[in-house]
Protein backbone atom coordinates (compact mmCIF):
# COMPACT_ATOMS: atom_id res chain seq x y z
CA UNK A 1 0.00 0.00 0.00
CA UNK A 2 3.31 1.97 0.51
CA UNK A 3 4.73 1.34 -2.51
CA UNK A 4 5.75 5.12 -4.30
CA UNK A 5 5.14 6.93 -1.15
CA UNK A 6 8.10 8.55 0.77
CA UNK A 7 8.94 9.78 4.57
CA UNK A 8 11.91 12.40 4.70
CA UNK A 9 13.78 12.03 7.79
CA UNK A 10 15.09 15.76 8.94
CA UNK A 11 18.17 16.31 10.77
CA UNK A 12 19.64 18.92 12.21
CA UNK A 13 23.20 19.53 9.92
CA UNK A 14 24.76 18.47 6.84
CA UNK A 15 26.43 16.00 8.72
CA UNK A 16 24.25 14.77 11.14
CA UNK A 17 22.43 13.80 7.60
CA UNK A 18 25.57 12.27 6.22
CA UNK A 19 25.63 10.16 9.11
CA UNK A 20 22.21 8.99 9.03
CA UNK A 21 22.79 8.19 5.64
CA UNK A 22 25.82 5.84 6.48
CA UNK A 23 23.93 4.11 9.22
CA UNK A 24 20.48 3.80 7.26
CA UNK A 25 22.80 1.85 4.21
CA UNK A 26 24.53 -0.07 7.04
CA UNK A 27 20.81 -1.81 7.83
CA UNK A 28 19.63 -1.76 4.28
CA UNK A 29 17.70 1.15 4.32
CA UNK A 30 18.46 2.61 0.95
CA UNK A 31 18.56 6.04 1.82
CA UNK A 32 18.56 9.14 -1.06
CA UNK A 33 19.65 12.75 0.09
CA UNK A 34 17.27 15.50 -1.30
CA UNK A 35 17.20 19.11 -0.71
CA UNK A 36 14.87 20.20 2.21
CA UNK A 37 11.53 20.61 0.79
CA UNK A 38 10.51 24.09 0.98
CA UNK A 39 7.01 23.33 3.05
CA UNK A 40 8.90 21.50 5.85
CA UNK A 41 11.57 23.46 7.09
CA UNK A 42 14.03 26.43 5.28
CA UNK A 43 17.14 25.10 6.01
CA UNK A 44 19.06 24.90 2.60
CA UNK A 45 20.51 21.67 3.97
CA UNK A 46 19.72 18.16 2.44
CA UNK A 47 17.45 15.60 4.32
CA UNK A 48 17.00 12.05 3.53
CA UNK A 49 13.99 10.61 1.37
CA UNK A 50 13.23 6.80 2.45
CA UNK A 51 10.15 4.60 1.27
CA UNK A 52 7.46 5.36 3.80
CA UNK A 53 7.62 1.45 4.68
CA UNK A 54 10.60 1.70 6.09
CA UNK A 55 9.80 4.70 8.41
CA UNK A 56 9.83 2.67 11.53
CA UNK A 57 12.78 0.80 11.15
CA UNK A 58 14.67 4.19 9.93
CA UNK A 59 13.60 5.78 12.95
CA UNK A 60 14.48 2.88 14.82
CA UNK A 61 17.94 3.03 13.75
CA UNK A 62 18.65 6.21 14.27
CA UNK A 63 17.75 6.72 17.48
CA UNK A 64 19.37 3.15 18.38
CA UNK A 65 22.77 5.37 17.25
CA UNK A 66 21.51 8.30 19.45
CA UNK A 67 21.02 10.56 16.73
CA UNK A 68 18.66 13.30 16.91
CA UNK A 69 15.55 13.81 14.41
CA UNK A 70 14.38 17.42 13.75
CA UNK A 71 11.29 15.73 11.72
CA UNK A 72 9.93 12.48 10.28
CA UNK A 73 7.25 13.59 7.36
CA UNK A 74 5.25 11.45 4.99
CA UNK A 75 5.19 13.24 1.94
CA UNK A 76 3.62 13.23 -1.54
CA UNK A 77 6.19 11.26 -4.46
CA UNK A 78 5.44 15.04 -6.30
CA UNK A 79 7.19 16.83 -3.32
CA UNK A 80 10.08 14.11 -3.54
CA UNK A 81 11.91 13.59 -7.01
CA UNK A 82 11.48 11.31 -9.38
CA UNK A 83 11.08 8.28 -8.05
CA UNK A 84 13.54 5.08 -8.07
CA UNK A 85 16.43 7.55 -8.80
CA UNK A 86 19.29 6.57 -6.25
CA UNK A 87 22.26 8.79 -5.72
CA UNK B 1 68.30 15.43 1.43
CA UNK B 2 67.11 14.84 5.15
CA UNK B 3 64.16 16.01 6.30
CA UNK B 4 64.10 16.56 9.67
CA UNK B 5 60.98 19.31 10.77
CA UNK B 6 58.44 17.24 11.11
CA UNK B 7 57.73 18.41 14.42
CA UNK B 8 56.98 21.83 12.66
CA UNK B 9 55.15 20.02 9.37
CA UNK B 10 55.08 15.83 8.39
CA UNK B 11 56.74 15.18 5.08
CA UNK B 12 56.38 13.55 3.08
CA UNK B 13 52.48 12.34 3.52
CA UNK B 14 51.38 9.20 3.58
CA UNK B 15 50.42 7.52 -0.28
CA UNK B 16 47.22 8.40 -1.03
CA UNK B 17 46.95 11.77 0.34
CA UNK B 18 47.76 14.16 -2.52
CA UNK B 19 45.62 11.60 -4.94
CA UNK B 20 42.94 12.30 -2.58
CA UNK B 21 42.83 16.09 -3.02
CA UNK B 22 43.17 16.08 -6.78
CA UNK B 23 40.53 13.76 -7.22
CA UNK B 24 38.34 16.27 -4.69
CA UNK B 25 39.31 19.65 -6.97
CA UNK B 26 39.15 17.45 -10.21
CA UNK B 27 35.91 14.65 -9.78
CA UNK B 28 34.29 16.57 -6.83
CA UNK B 29 34.73 20.35 -5.73
CA UNK B 30 31.08 20.98 -5.03
CA UNK B 31 30.36 22.98 -1.22
CA UNK B 32 29.60 20.45 1.55
CA UNK B 33 26.43 20.85 3.61
CA UNK B 34 24.23 23.36 1.08
CA UNK B 35 23.31 22.57 -2.12
CA UNK B 36 21.88 18.76 -2.01
CA UNK B 37 23.03 18.14 -5.22
CA UNK B 38 25.47 14.62 -6.05
CA UNK B 39 28.55 16.59 -5.55
CA UNK B 40 27.35 18.33 -2.56
CA UNK B 41 26.67 15.10 -0.97
CA UNK B 42 29.78 13.43 -1.86
CA UNK B 43 31.74 16.46 -0.38
CA UNK B 44 29.67 16.27 2.75
CA UNK B 45 30.44 12.70 3.03
CA UNK B 46 34.02 12.87 2.25
CA UNK B 47 34.27 15.85 5.49
CA UNK B 48 32.16 13.62 7.47
CA UNK B 49 34.49 10.54 6.31
CA UNK B 50 37.37 12.22 7.70
CA UNK B 51 35.21 13.58 10.97
CA UNK B 52 35.14 9.31 11.60
CA UNK B 53 38.31 8.52 11.14
CA UNK B 54 39.74 11.26 13.55
CA UNK B 55 37.12 10.10 15.90
CA UNK B 56 38.48 6.33 15.55
CA UNK B 57 42.30 7.93 15.63
CA UNK B 58 41.71 9.58 19.24
CA UNK B 59 39.09 7.25 20.80
CA UNK B 60 36.33 9.87 20.78
CA UNK B 61 32.82 7.85 20.75
CA UNK B 62 30.92 11.18 18.93
CA UNK B 63 32.53 11.63 15.15
CA UNK B 64 29.74 15.14 15.59
CA UNK B 65 31.54 16.29 18.42
CA UNK B 66 35.14 16.23 15.95
CA UNK B 67 35.00 20.16 15.27
CA UNK B 68 37.26 21.43 12.01
CA UNK B 69 39.29 24.07 12.28
CA UNK B 70 42.56 25.28 10.71
CA UNK B 71 44.74 24.30 12.65
CA UNK B 72 45.64 23.18 16.25
CA UNK B 73 46.12 27.11 17.20
CA UNK B 74 42.36 27.94 16.06
CA UNK B 75 41.52 24.86 17.89
CA UNK B 76 43.14 26.03 21.54
CA UNK B 77 41.85 29.71 20.87
CA UNK B 78 38.02 28.41 20.49
CA UNK B 79 38.68 26.23 23.49
CA UNK B 80 40.27 29.04 25.90
CA UNK B 81 38.66 31.64 24.65
CA UNK B 82 35.23 30.30 24.14
CA UNK B 83 35.23 28.83 27.75
CA UNK B 84 37.01 31.15 30.04
CA UNK B 85 35.89 34.35 31.41
CA UNK B 86 36.73 37.05 33.57
CA UNK B 87 37.01 35.47 37.29
CA UNK B 88 37.67 31.66 35.93
CA UNK B 89 40.82 30.54 37.05
CA UNK B 90 42.96 28.40 34.64
CA UNK B 91 46.05 26.46 35.15
CA UNK B 92 48.92 25.31 32.66
CA UNK B 93 52.36 24.57 32.65
CA UNK B 94 55.87 26.49 31.55
CA UNK B 95 56.73 24.33 28.30
CA UNK B 96 53.55 25.48 26.14
CA UNK B 97 53.50 26.71 22.90
CA UNK B 98 52.26 30.26 22.33
CA UNK B 99 49.46 29.19 20.69
CA UNK B 100 48.44 28.33 24.11
CA UNK B 101 50.31 31.15 26.01
CA UNK B 102 49.38 33.96 23.95
CA UNK B 103 45.58 33.39 24.06
CA UNK B 104 45.94 32.90 27.80
CA UNK B 105 48.02 36.01 28.41
CA UNK B 106 44.98 38.01 26.24
CA UNK B 107 42.43 36.37 28.73
CA UNK B 108 44.66 37.08 31.65
CA UNK B 109 44.37 41.03 30.68
CA UNK B 110 40.35 40.36 30.40
CA UNK B 111 40.35 39.38 34.22
CA UNK B 112 41.16 35.46 33.19
CA UNK B 113 43.53 34.41 36.31
CA UNK B 114 46.44 32.50 35.13
CA UNK B 115 48.64 29.54 36.74
CA UNK B 116 52.13 28.72 35.24
CA UNK B 117 53.01 25.08 36.89
CA UNK B 118 56.47 24.98 36.61
CA UNK B 119 58.27 21.88 34.86
CA UNK B 120 61.02 20.46 35.47
CA UNK B 121 64.60 21.35 33.25
CA UNK B 122 64.23 18.06 31.34
CA UNK B 123 60.34 19.36 30.41
CA UNK B 124 58.45 16.86 32.92
CA UNK B 125 55.52 18.11 34.86
CA UNK B 126 54.44 16.26 38.42
CA UNK B 127 50.97 16.01 38.66
CA UNK B 128 50.65 16.62 42.20
CA UNK B 129 51.74 20.22 40.85
CA UNK B 130 48.98 20.51 38.59
CA UNK B 131 46.46 19.09 41.95
CA UNK B 132 47.97 21.56 44.46
CA UNK B 133 46.97 24.68 41.75
CA UNK B 134 43.86 24.01 41.29
CA UNK B 135 41.30 26.58 42.99
CA UNK B 136 37.47 26.79 43.77
CA UNK B 137 37.39 28.69 40.38
CA UNK B 138 39.60 26.58 38.42
CA UNK B 139 37.51 26.31 35.13
CA UNK B 140 39.99 24.65 33.38
CA UNK B 141 43.55 22.76 33.14
CA UNK B 142 45.17 23.02 29.91
CA UNK B 143 48.40 21.41 28.54
CA UNK B 144 50.51 20.14 25.88
CA UNK B 145 50.63 16.60 25.45
CA UNK B 146 54.39 16.60 24.35
CA UNK B 147 56.64 19.89 24.26
CA UNK B 148 57.23 21.08 20.82
CA UNK B 149 60.48 22.38 21.68
CA UNK B 150 62.20 19.33 23.70
CA UNK B 151 59.34 16.34 23.30
CA UNK B 152 58.66 15.31 26.77
CA UNK B 153 55.52 13.93 27.30
CA UNK B 154 53.51 15.61 29.80
CA UNK B 155 51.44 13.43 32.05
CA UNK B 156 47.68 13.39 30.52
CA UNK B 157 45.94 10.73 32.13
CA UNK B 158 47.29 11.21 35.61
CA UNK B 159 46.13 15.08 34.94
CA UNK B 160 42.97 13.52 33.59
CA UNK B 161 42.18 11.61 36.58
CA UNK B 162 42.81 14.94 39.08
CA UNK B 163 40.24 16.68 36.83
CA UNK B 164 37.79 14.26 37.12
CA UNK B 165 38.35 14.10 40.72
CA UNK B 166 38.02 17.67 41.28
CA UNK B 167 35.00 18.91 38.90
CA UNK B 168 37.80 20.71 36.26
CA UNK B 169 37.85 20.50 32.94
CA UNK B 170 40.97 19.15 30.52
CA UNK B 171 41.76 20.92 27.91
CA UNK B 172 45.36 19.09 25.64
CA UNK B 173 46.89 20.65 22.84
CA UNK B 174 47.80 17.37 20.89
CA UNK B 175 49.90 18.78 18.28
CA UNK B 176 53.07 17.11 18.88
CA UNK B 177 51.55 13.62 20.09
CA UNK B 178 48.39 12.98 17.76
CA UNK B 179 49.28 10.35 15.14
CA UNK B 180 52.64 9.66 16.51
CA UNK B 181 51.79 8.59 20.02
CA UNK B 182 48.34 7.34 21.38
CA UNK B 183 45.88 9.88 22.62
CA UNK B 184 42.84 8.15 23.91
CA UNK B 185 40.10 10.92 24.59
CA UNK B 186 38.39 8.63 27.18
CA UNK B 187 41.16 6.90 28.52
CA UNK B 188 42.93 10.03 29.15
CA UNK B 189 39.61 11.52 30.41
CA UNK B 190 40.32 14.48 27.78
CA UNK B 191 37.37 16.73 27.60
CA UNK B 192 38.80 18.56 24.97
CA UNK B 193 41.76 18.17 22.77
CA UNK B 194 42.85 20.05 19.83
CA UNK B 195 44.85 18.73 16.95
CA UNK B 196 46.26 19.48 14.05
CA UNK B 197 46.42 17.63 10.75
CA UNK B 198 49.47 18.50 8.82
CA UNK B 199 51.86 17.21 11.53
CA UNK B 200 51.84 13.51 12.07
CA UNK B 201 47.97 12.82 11.14
CA UNK B 202 49.66 12.91 7.65
CA UNK B 203 46.97 15.37 6.42
CA UNK B 204 47.61 19.04 4.78
CA UNK B 205 47.92 22.08 5.87
CA UNK B 206 44.92 24.13 7.06
CA UNK B 207 43.33 21.02 8.43
CA UNK B 208 42.97 20.58 12.33
CA UNK B 209 40.29 20.82 15.00
CA UNK B 210 39.23 20.64 18.46
CA UNK B 211 37.44 17.81 19.94
CA UNK B 212 34.67 18.37 22.24
CA UNK B 213 34.04 15.77 25.05
CA UNK B 214 30.46 14.94 26.40
CA UNK B 215 31.55 16.81 30.07
CA UNK B 216 31.75 20.19 27.70
CA UNK B 217 28.30 21.76 27.70
CA UNK B 218 28.24 23.80 24.40
CA UNK B 219 26.01 26.49 25.79
CA UNK B 220 29.15 27.17 27.84
CA UNK B 221 31.41 27.44 24.75
CA UNK B 222 30.98 29.82 22.61
CA UNK B 223 31.87 29.70 18.82
CA UNK B 224 34.98 31.66 17.40
CA UNK B 225 32.70 32.69 14.87
CA UNK B 226 29.41 32.94 13.51
CA UNK B 227 28.19 32.89 10.07
CA UNK B 228 26.77 30.55 7.35
CA UNK B 229 26.05 26.38 8.57
CA UNK B 230 23.84 25.47 5.79
CA UNK B 231 21.53 24.41 8.39
CA UNK B 232 19.03 26.22 10.78
CA UNK B 233 18.98 29.25 7.26
CA UNK B 234 15.84 30.88 8.30
CA UNK B 235 17.17 31.99 11.94
CA UNK B 236 19.91 34.82 12.37
CA UNK B 237 21.21 33.17 15.18
CA UNK B 238 23.85 30.74 15.28
CA UNK B 239 22.80 27.22 15.53
CA UNK B 240 23.03 25.86 18.95
CA UNK B 241 24.31 22.22 18.10
CA UNK B 242 27.15 20.89 17.11
CA UNK B 243 29.34 20.71 15.09
CA UNK B 244 27.69 23.76 12.82
CA UNK B 245 27.82 25.93 16.44
CA UNK B 246 31.88 26.07 15.55
CA UNK B 247 31.63 25.43 11.80
CA UNK B 248 30.91 28.49 9.83
CA UNK B 249 31.89 29.21 6.36
CA UNK B 250 32.95 26.83 4.10
CA UNK B 251 35.20 24.06 4.69
CA UNK B 252 39.06 23.18 3.92
CA UNK B 253 37.28 20.14 2.19
CA UNK B 254 40.21 19.69 -0.25
CA UNK B 255 42.27 19.27 2.98
CA UNK B 256 40.00 16.99 4.91
CA UNK B 257 39.89 14.99 1.90
CA UNK B 258 43.42 14.60 1.88
CA UNK B 259 43.58 14.38 6.16
CA UNK B 260 40.99 11.49 6.33
CA UNK B 261 43.28 9.25 4.11
CA UNK B 262 46.35 10.39 5.86
CA UNK B 263 44.64 9.19 9.65
CA UNK B 264 43.55 5.71 7.52
CA UNK B 265 46.76 5.13 6.68
CA UNK B 266 47.72 5.84 10.43
CA UNK B 267 44.86 3.39 11.55
CA UNK B 268 45.85 1.14 8.69
CA UNK B 269 49.74 0.99 10.43
CA UNK B 270 48.71 1.28 13.52
CA UNK B 271 50.44 4.45 16.30
CA UNK B 272 52.27 1.48 17.95
CA UNK B 273 54.15 0.56 15.50
CA UNK B 274 54.74 3.97 14.47
CA UNK B 275 55.58 4.90 17.91
CA UNK B 276 57.55 2.03 17.87
CA UNK B 277 59.96 3.44 14.93
CA UNK B 278 59.95 6.62 16.03
CA UNK B 279 61.13 5.84 19.53
CA UNK B 280 63.94 3.72 17.94
CA UNK B 281 65.13 6.65 15.66
CA UNK B 282 65.02 8.96 18.71
CA UNK B 283 67.10 6.50 20.98
CA UNK B 284 69.20 6.44 18.49
CA UNK B 285 69.59 10.07 17.31
CA UNK B 286 69.99 11.12 21.22
CA UNK B 287 72.67 8.33 21.94
CA UNK B 288 74.48 9.30 19.06
CA UNK B 289 74.54 13.10 20.39
CA UNK B 290 75.37 12.50 23.73
CA UNK B 291 78.87 10.46 22.70
CA UNK B 292 80.05 13.49 20.60
CA UNK B 293 81.70 15.93 23.89
CA UNK B 294 80.38 19.81 22.28
CA UNK B 295 76.83 18.57 21.84
CA UNK B 296 74.43 19.41 24.57
CA UNK B 297 71.40 17.51 24.42
CA UNK B 298 67.98 18.74 25.98
CA UNK B 299 65.27 16.78 27.45
CA UNK B 300 64.91 13.39 29.60
CA UNK B 301 67.64 11.62 27.19
CA UNK B 302 65.28 8.82 27.20
CA UNK B 303 63.20 7.69 24.30
CA UNK B 304 60.17 6.57 26.04
CA UNK B 305 59.57 9.77 27.75
CA UNK B 306 59.49 11.71 24.69
CA UNK B 307 58.36 12.15 21.36
CA UNK B 308 61.00 12.00 18.34
CA UNK B 309 61.47 15.45 18.93
CA UNK B 310 64.95 16.02 20.32
CA UNK B 311 66.80 19.29 21.30
CA UNK B 312 70.25 20.06 20.85
CA UNK B 313 72.98 22.86 20.51
CA UNK B 314 76.64 22.78 19.68
CA UNK B 315 78.73 24.25 22.28
CA UNK B 316 80.27 27.57 21.11
CA UNK B 317 77.79 27.49 17.88
CA UNK B 318 74.43 29.39 17.23
CA UNK B 319 71.73 27.60 16.61
CA UNK B 320 70.76 29.63 13.80
CA UNK B 321 74.60 28.91 12.09
CA UNK B 322 73.90 25.42 12.73
CA UNK B 323 70.56 24.93 10.95
CA UNK B 324 72.29 27.03 8.29
CA UNK B 325 75.19 24.65 7.87
CA UNK B 326 73.37 21.72 8.30
CA UNK B 327 70.76 22.80 5.02
CA UNK B 328 73.75 24.21 3.09
CA UNK B 329 76.53 21.85 3.53
CA UNK B 330 74.41 18.38 4.53
CA UNK B 331 71.23 19.31 2.95
CA UNK B 332 69.79 18.47 6.42
CA UNK B 333 66.48 20.51 7.03
CA UNK B 334 65.22 21.32 10.75
CA UNK B 335 64.53 23.89 12.71
CA UNK B 336 66.29 26.10 15.04
CA UNK B 337 65.42 28.89 17.34
CA UNK B 338 62.65 29.08 19.49
CA UNK B 339 60.00 27.25 18.29
CA UNK B 340 57.22 29.59 19.08
CA UNK B 341 57.50 28.68 22.85
CA UNK B 342 59.42 31.08 24.93
CA UNK B 343 58.34 29.58 28.24
CA UNK B 344 59.63 26.01 27.08
CA UNK B 345 63.25 27.19 26.13
CA UNK B 346 63.06 29.45 29.67
CA UNK B 347 62.02 26.37 31.23
CA UNK B 348 64.81 23.92 29.94
CA UNK B 349 67.21 27.21 30.06
CA UNK B 350 67.67 27.76 26.55
CA UNK B 351 66.46 31.48 26.63
CA UNK B 352 66.85 33.70 24.48
CA UNK B 353 69.46 31.59 22.61
CA UNK B 354 67.43 28.65 21.36
CA UNK B 355 68.07 24.96 20.18
CA UNK B 356 68.50 23.06 17.13
CA UNK B 357 65.48 20.97 16.79
CA UNK B 358 65.48 17.87 15.01
CA UNK B 359 62.01 16.96 14.51
CA UNK B 360 61.59 12.74 13.52
CA UNK B 361 58.40 11.25 12.00
CA UNK B 362 57.27 8.10 10.51
CA UNK B 363 58.67 8.37 7.02
CA UNK B 364 62.67 8.75 8.58
CA UNK B 365 65.08 6.02 8.44
CA UNK B 366 68.25 5.29 10.29
CA UNK B 367 70.13 5.69 8.19
CA UNK B 368 69.63 9.23 7.92
CA UNK B 369 69.72 9.31 12.11
CA UNK B 370 73.52 8.06 10.69
CA UNK B 371 74.20 10.48 8.21
CA UNK B 372 73.10 13.40 10.34
CA UNK B 373 74.74 12.18 13.46
CA UNK B 374 78.03 12.30 11.29
CA UNK B 375 77.50 15.56 9.71
CA UNK B 376 76.66 17.29 13.32
CA UNK B 377 79.84 15.26 14.49
CA UNK B 378 81.93 17.31 11.67
CA UNK B 379 80.49 20.94 12.84
CA UNK B 380 81.13 20.01 17.00
CA UNK B 381 85.03 18.72 15.68
CA UNK B 382 85.36 22.35 14.43
CA UNK B 383 84.69 24.09 17.36
CA UNK B 384 86.44 21.97 19.53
Amino acid sequence: MTAGKYTVILLYATSHAIRAEKLLKQASIPPKMIPVPRHLSSSCGVCIRIARADREAAQQVLQQAGMEIEGLYDISPRAAGKPGRQA
Amino acid sequence: MIYFDNAATSWPKPPGVAEAMTRFLEQVGANPGRAAHRRAVESGRIVYGAREAVAELFNAPDPLRVVWGKNVTEALNLALCGLLRPGDHVVTSSTEHNSMMRPLRALEREGVEVTVVQCTPQGQLDPAGVAAAIRPNTRLVALNHASNVVGTLLPAAEVGAICRQRDVLLLVDAAQTGGAYPVDVQANQIDLLAFTGHKSLGGPMGTGGLIVGGRVDEAQLEPLMRGGTGSRSEHELQPDFMPDRYESGTPNVVGLAGLAVGVRWLLARGVDAIRAHEVALARALIAGLQAIPAVIVYGTLDAGLQTATVAFNVAGMAPSEAGLRLDDEYGIMCRVGLHCAPAAHKTIGTFPGGTVRFGLGAFNSMDEVEVALAAVRELAGEVQ
